[in-house]
C-alpha cells in the first residue's frame, strides 16, 4: 500500500466539475493553499474544474488560496460559517453582485454536520441556532424539556486536507491549531487529498501520535515548505499573479 | 434633542476587569473575540483560568512579540497567540463539543442588544452586507454561565438592555448576566435583576437608560473598579 502521489497536479486529478469540494483551515491556519493553487492551474489551462461548492469555515482572505479559487470564478456556492476576514474582497464583491450562492452555518454546526457526515449519522439535533433565523425551515424537535434544531449531515466528493507528517498508509499527524476542521474533513470525503511537510514510511509514526488514521485519507503528497495565507497576505501576494 | 447624561461610566477596560473578578479559580473560559478578549488581562492574582478558543486551543496565552507569530497557532478572531504550560490542541468537533456540551464554566461575548428574557443578539445588525455568524450561535449554549459585556447604552444613546430584541437573535433566553458600563445585572425568571451600579448613579437615572423595568430584590452594591 502506498498512497503517496508524486505531484500536485495528480494529487487534486480527481476533481470535476459541480463537485463538492471541502477545503480545511480556520483562516490560514492548516489551509491547504498549494493543493488549492495546483486546482486552479489546471483550471487555467483545461477549463475545468467548475461549479465546484466548497466547504470551509471562511470565504477567503486576500487574492491567495480560497479567495484566489472563488476569484477564478471556479466557484458556484460556499458553506461556511465566517465570510469575512481582513481582506474578504473577493467574496464579498460576488455575493453582493448576486454570483455566488452562500450557505450560512454556525460553526459548531458547521464542525458537527462534517464529522457527522464522516461518521454515518445523516441528522443531529442540537440546541445551536434554536429560535434564529438560522434555523427558518429545519424541523424542531423537544428533548427533556428543551428544544432542538435538527441538521443534516454534509459530505464532499473531495477533501482538500493540509497535515504535518503523514506516512505511506495516510495516517496523518497535524501541527498545533492546524488542526481545525482538517481532521473531520478527512473522514467525510470520498476521496480525501492531503498535503503534509514530510512523508515517512510506515512505522514512521508513532500509533499513539495520530490523530487521522489512514482508512480516511486516498491520497497524500509532500509539500516541505508549504506557505502560509497570513505570510502571502502580508506580502500582498496575488495568485496566479501577472505572468 | 437628546439629553445626554453627564454620568460617569466604566471603561471598557473597567467593565473587562469588574467581569474577571467573578472567574473563579480552575475555571474554563471562552471570550468572544474583540472586546471580551480584554477580561483575560484582569485575572485576579492567585487565580488560574483555563481560556478556550473554537479553533483547537485550551490554555492560551498572550500574543506573541512581533514578528514572533506562528500562523498555526492564532486564536479565533485569527490573531497570533502563545501557548501557556499544560495547553491541549483538538479538532472543532471536539472544540464545540466542550462548549455544548456544557464543559465551559463561562462564555463572556459582547452584544448589540439583551433582552429582559436573557435573550440576546450579537451577529447581526440585519440584512445589509454579508452575513457572518462564526460561532456565536454555539456559546450561547452550554456553558454553565453565558455572560455579556458592554456599554450600557448605545453610541447614539439608546438603550441596549431591552424588553425584547428588535436585531436577529443569536440565542434564546441564553444570558445570564451583564456587566454594563453603569451596573451588573442578572437575569432571573425573566427580568433584569440589578446587584450593583455605580455609587453616582441613582437608581431613576440607571432605570432611564434601560429599556425594561430593573428589579431589586435585595441590596444593591456600588459597583467600584480600580482606574485602568
Amino acid at each position: 500500500m502506498d498512497k503517496a502521489v508524486g505531484d500536485l497536479a495528480t494529487a487534486v486529478a480527481g476533481i470535476a466539475d459541480g463537485m463538492t469540494v471541502m477545503i480545511g483551515g480556520f483562516g490560514g491556519a492548516g489551509s491547504p493553499i498549494e493543493l488549492i493553487h495546483a486546482l486552479i492551474d489546471r483550471f487555467l489551462a483545461t477549463g475545468h474544474p467548475r461549479d465546484l461548492t466548497v466547504i470551509n469555515n471562511n470565504a477567503g482572505n486576500g487574492h491567495v488560496g480560497l479567495a484566489a479559487l472563488i476569484e477564478a470564478g471556479m466557484v458556484k456556492k460556499l458553506i461556511c460559517s465566517f465570510p469575512r476576514s481582513a481582506d474578504p474582497v473577493v467574496f464579498t464583491e460576488l455575493y453582493l453582485a448576486g454570483k455566488i450562492e452562500l450557505e450560512l452555518v454556525p460553526q459548531g454546526t458547521l464542525a458537527e454536520r462534517i464529522r457527522a457526515g464522516g461518521a454515518g449519522i445523516p441528522a443531529f439535533y442540537t440546541p445551536t441556532s434554536y429560535g434564529t433565523d438560522l434555523a427558518k425551515g429545519k424541523p424542531v424537535a423537544e428533548f427533556d424539556g428543551r428544544p432542538y434544531v435538527q441538521e443534516r449531515w454534509l459530505k464532499a466528493d473531495v477533501a482538500l486536507v493540509k497535515a504535518e507528517t503523514g506516512d505511506r498508509h495516510g495516517n496523518l499527524t497535524y501541527r498545533a491549531a492546524a488542526r481545525n476542521f482538517n481532521a473531520l474533513m478527512c473522514m467525510a470525503a470520498t476521496e480525501t487529498v492531503v498535503q503534509v511537510s514530510r512523508i515517512v514510511p510506515a512505522g514512521g509514526i508513532d500509533p499513539e501520535t495520530v490523530i487521522t488514521p489512514g482508512i480516511f485519507v486516498q491520497k497524500v503528497v509532500e509539500v516541505a515548505n508549504a506557505q502560509q495565507e497570513e505570510d502571502l497576505n502580508r506580502a500582498n501576494a496575488v495568485y496566479p499573479g501577472v505572468a | 434633542m437628546t439629553l445626554v447624561l453627564a454620568i460617569p461610566k466604566l471603561t471598557n477596560n473597567q467593565i473587562a476587569w469588574r467581569a474577571a473578578q467573578d472567574i473563579q479559580d480552575g475555571a474554563y473560559v471562552n471570550l468572544g473575540i474583540g472586546f471580551p478578549e480584554k477580561v483575560a488581562q484582569y485575572q485576579p492574582p492567585g487565580r488560574e483560568a483555563i481560556f478556550h478558543t473554537e479553533n483547537g486551543i485550551l490554555n492560551f496565552g498572550e500574543a506573541p512579540q512581533q514578528g514572533e507569530e506562528d500562523w498555526d497557532l492564532i486564536n479565533a478572531g485569527k490573531k497570533a497567540v502563545t501557548l501557556k504550560p499544560g495547553s491541549a490542541f483538538f479538532h472543532h468537533a471536539d472544540s464545540f463539543a466542550m462548549v455544548r456540551g456544557g464543559h465551559l464554566d463561562v462564555a463572556i461575548l459582547g452584544a448589540y442588544e439583551v433582552a429582559e428574557n436573557g435573550d440576546l443578539a450579537n451577529w447581526s445588525t440585519g440584512p445589509k452586507g454579508v452575513p457572518a455568524v462564526g460561532g456565536a450561535m454555539d456559546l450561547v449554549h452550554g456553558a454553565k454561565r453565558v455572560a455579556v459585556i458592554t456599554d450600557h447604552v448605545t453610541k447614539d444613546g439608546k438603550p441596549k438592555l431591552l424588553k425584547r430584541c428588535t436585531l436577529p437573535l443569536t440565542g434564546v433566553a441564553c444570558v445570564t448576566r451583564v456587566y454594563t458600563s453603569l451596573a451588573v445585572i442578572d437575569i432571573e425568571g425573566g427580568h433584569f435583576v440589578l446587584r450593583e451600579k455605580l455609587p453616582s448613579l441613582s437608581l431613576e437615572e440607571l432605570q432611564a437608560v434601560t429599556g425594561a423595568e430593573l428589579h431589586v430584590t435585595g441590596p444593591v452594591a456600588d459597583l467600584i473598579v480600580p482606574e485602568l
